[in-house]
């Protein structure tokens, strides 16, 4: 059964229409990468799936939820606690220390006591081997080591899916391999992902779908062999050209 | 030295029922202004205009007018009987909260759109956001500016003299006209108001430390 399900999706923003009727299904355990020009509508379709932007048309499903319903019988702060986002720009919370950052949402939503949310933070700084900088602020920390620590937050809400939007485009590119390493880990382990990218190579080795959007439109989607080796659409080909 | 050393003890009289009204009326008046800003950003346009409208309104008129209007004007309606001291500390809040309320407004909206996301993605509701991610930041950032319009207060609070409340100034007005020494004693009392001041700026600066951002 898929978890995320997006019906003719649409959404404007004033007379500018950035999605139009997008279709697409994610599968538990599926990593999806989308990529595309610059303006295609790709992180507008991420940030619909947490409805970080109000949708203006069309259902999104997630999780058996429909957080579209027009009757908002749906509280999306609950659904939002399943689904882990990573921005691009990080979006750490400057006023707290990395362990802080990552126990503030167990704490104050799901009132974790404070020594078990701060083991289990640990547990995840290990992970994005970032444990020596518990007690760091976000800056005095590189932008690589901010995005794993961004990682870590969202993971301690123990999500069912994980949301990146071009997690490594404002990084040094000597820092996007310790995010990327990261992020297969988790992909490794069965995480559900949606991961708005210009990282082809990551795309091709652990996608197991892309989806290529432009114009606001999804215009092909297949496994990542396929549609890098033998695109069918001329725009796919055209794209890819410049890219790879 | 004497007609000072004599005047000092009521000036310091007057200075307590300054610092009791200014204490009182700037916490209120930081309330005030935390509401009118969060009604200015809620996503209610009634609630944006009325408070837009009551800072527009203090903002628009004098000070002296705002404390007239308030203890002779409010109590010429016999609705209400307000002392000369409550009707003083209700116009400095008043007064301070118009002003807060745009500091509080600037500084949340200083706040990237980012920190937001963040802790909504994260399955934060719209005011624990507030609480605990945009606030906070945004209190370190405005710090400076609630320091200015505090001691801008401060002195306000010299006007309540006029409605006869007994602050440092009028206990100053008294003792001028008691000795005859009005260079003195004005000296005195100025000297006064700058040592509060300036330990204000103390304390703020000394905060203002504490809680910065690495």
């Amino acid at each position: 059964m898929s978890i995320i399900t997006v019906k003719n999706l649409r959404k404007s923003f004033g007379a500018v229409e950035v999605l139009k009727d997008i279709n697409a299904e994610v599968q538990e355990k599926e990593v999806i990468c989308v990529i595309g020009p610059s303006g295609s509508g790709k992180s507008t379709f991420l940030r619909c799936l947490n409805l970080l932007e109000e949708v203006t048309g069309g259902e999104v499903i997630v999780n058996g939820h429909n957080i579209t319903d027009p009757k908002g019988k749906i509280n999306i702060n609950k659904v939002r606690q399943e689904v882990g986002m990573v921005f691009q720009h990080f979006n750490l919370f400057p006023h707290k220390t990395v362990l802080e950052n990552i126990t503030l949402g167990p704490i104050k939503i799901r009132a974790t006591e404070k020594a078990e949310a701060g083991k289990l933070a640990l547990e995840l700084l290990d992970k994005v081997g970032l444990r020596e900088k518990a007690n760091s602020y976000p800056g005095e920390l590189s932008g690589g080591q901010k995005q794993r620590v961004a990682i870590a937050r969202a993971l301690a809400m123990n999500p069912k899916i994980m949301l990146f939007d071009e997690p490594t485009s404002a990084l040094d590119p000597e820092m996007v391999g310790d995010v990327l390493e990261v992020m297969k880990q988790l992909a490794k382990e069965g995480m559900t992902m949606v991961v708005v990218t210009h990282e082809m190579g990551f795309a091709r080795e652990v996608g197991d779908r892309v989806i290529f959007m432009d114009g606001g439109y999804i215009v092909e989607e297949n496994e990542p062999g396929e549609l890098f080796g033998n695109p069918q659409h001329e725009r796919t080909k055209s794209f890819l050209g410049k890219v790879l | 030295m004497d007609i000072i050393a004599a005047a000092l003890p009521m000036l310091v009289k007057g200075l307590q029922v300054t610092l009791y009204i200014f204490v009182i009326a700037i916490i209120l008046g930081f309330l005030i202004g935390l509401v009118v800003a969060l009604l200015r950003l809620a996503p209610i346009k009634i609630l944006n205009w009325i408070a837009k409208i009551y800072v527009d309104a203090i903002r628009g008129t004098p000070f002296i007018v705002q404390l007239f209007f308030i203890y002779f004007g409010v109590n010429s309606l016999n609705i209400i009987s307000l002392n000369s001291t409550t009707a003083g500390i209700i116009t400095v809040a008043i007064n301070a909260g118009a002003y807060f309320a745009e500091i509080i407004r600037a500084g949340i909206q200083s706040i990237d759109k980012g920190q937001t996301e963040a802790a909504r993605s994260i399955g934060f509701t719209g005011t624990q956001t507030m609480r605990y991610v945009v606030l906070p930041q945004a209190f370190r950032r405005m710090l400076p500016t609630i320091t200015n319009q505090s001691i801008i207060s401060l002195k306000d609070t010299s006007l309540l003299s006029v409605i006869g409340i007994a602050d440092l100034t009028q206990q100053g007005q008294i003792q001028a006209s008691a000795t005859f020494e009005a260079f003195k004693i004005w000296l005195v009392v100025g000297v006064i108001y700058f040592i509060i001041i300036y330990l204000i700026t103390l304390i703020a600066n000394f905060i203002e430390r504490r809680v910065q951002v690495r």
